[in-house]
């Protein structure tokens, strides 16, 4: 990363109000709990191809428990975090948790799609490109994952291979703390707005 | 011989690469060059012989050799090394170590100044997070003789 790309990803992360910077070679963030709601930025949107081409939007998933997970097929730490991921959205889904995975990888599907068959990923993935790392803070080490609240904000980020507890620990606080306005998920996992007063 | 010197003259990243000693060389004689790597400590960077298929290894090309013709490059036996997010040992680089590039001087070189020109391609980790790939430029400057 040459300098004025790091000192502009410093910036845009301390704008976003989730890194410290220490004495280490590499900034280091200290984010392991989820915040306080009012400490929360709200999480760039991003729009992104998954595999079959479609777009993707972060907006699409406003009401849900978002983990988004910055990785790579090289990234050997990633590969210890992906079959976690993969039993929380199994076991949250119908809770409000929804996976997406975003793929730093520069050879783009065609290094993707065998590596995510071999491990059966049953999250949607999506093409990651640099332009949404810098919306993020300029994403430089891998795995970084995001903990995005049913409101949209970014709650909790964690750089490098974080314990599967800590994930835990994020991802039940935030299913159990519903948005305001929001009650509960429908049987698909959708969140259910109560209609406004007046309407039928 | 060619021999780079201590300094180290391109930092990018995790990865420094030493800058190399000019030579002198006569036609048609067989030469090597010395490379001198240094990965940053606390982190690894993975062999040119790495453990998993999608794991980038570490690799030195040539795009321009001038009056050189490019040998093979030898790696140094890399360490297997176990780290927290591994289940397996992995094949890496850590320190100080060193490539040696062969070449041979054409026979018909003529005599003068030249640099052969190469990108070495490397991907570093710490022991909780990867980096993307990197490609860095390595110059071995030489005079024909």
């Amino acid at each position: 990363m040459s300098v004025l790309r790091l000192i502009a990803a410093i910036s845009t992360a301390l704008a976003l109000g989730y890194v410290s910077v220490g004495c280490s070679p590499t900034p280091s963030v200290k984010a392991a709990s989820v915040k306080p709601d009012k400490e929360r930025k709200v999480a760039p949107d991003f729009a992104l191809k998954d595999a079959d081409g479609k777009l993707v939007h972060l907006s699409d998933y406003k009401g849900k428990v978002v983990i988004v997970d910055f990785w790579a097929t090289w990234c050997e730490p990633c590969k210890i975090e992906i079959p976690w991921f993969m039993d929380m959205q199994r076991k949250n889904k119908d809770k409000g948790l929804e996976v997406l995975g975003v793929a730093m990888d520069d050879e783009g599907w065609e290094a993707v799609k065998p590596f995510a068959q071999s491990l059966g990923i049953n999250y949607r993935l999506v093409m990651g490109n640099d332009q949404t790392a810098q919306m993020y803070g300029g994403v430089d080490a891998l795995p970084t994952t995001f903990l995005i609240d049913r409101a949209g904000k970014i709650a909790a980020v964690h750089v490098g291979l974080t314990s599967k507890k800590d994930f835990e620990d994020g991802i039940e606080a935030l299913l159990n703390n519903s948005a305001p306005g929001i009650v509960r998920d429908d049987q698909a996992g959708n969140a259910v707005v109560p209609p406004a007063a007046g309407s039928k | 011989m060619l021999l780079c010197l201590p300094l180290l003259a391109q930092n990018s990243g995790h990865l420094s690469v030493g800058e190399p000693q000019k030579v002198s060389a006569k036609r048609g004689a067989a030469v090597e060059a010395k490379i001198r790597l240094a990965v940053q400590p606390g982190f690894h960077v993975n062999s040119n012989t790495p453990s998993d298929e999608y794991l980038i290894p570490l690799k030195l090309t040539w795009k321009s050799t001038g009056a050189l013709e490019a040998g093979p490059v030898a790696y140094p036996k890399p360490a297997m090394e176990k780290y927290e997010f591994s289940e397996k040992p992995l094949s890496v680089f850590t320190g100080n170590f060193e490539l040696t590039a062969h070449f041979k001087v054409a026979a018909n070189a003529p005599a003068g100044p030249g640099a052969a020109v190469g990108q070495l391609r490397y991907q570093a980790c710490s022991d909780k997070a990867c980096f993307p790939p990197k490609t860095v430029e390595v110059a071995v400057p030489y005079s024909v003789q």
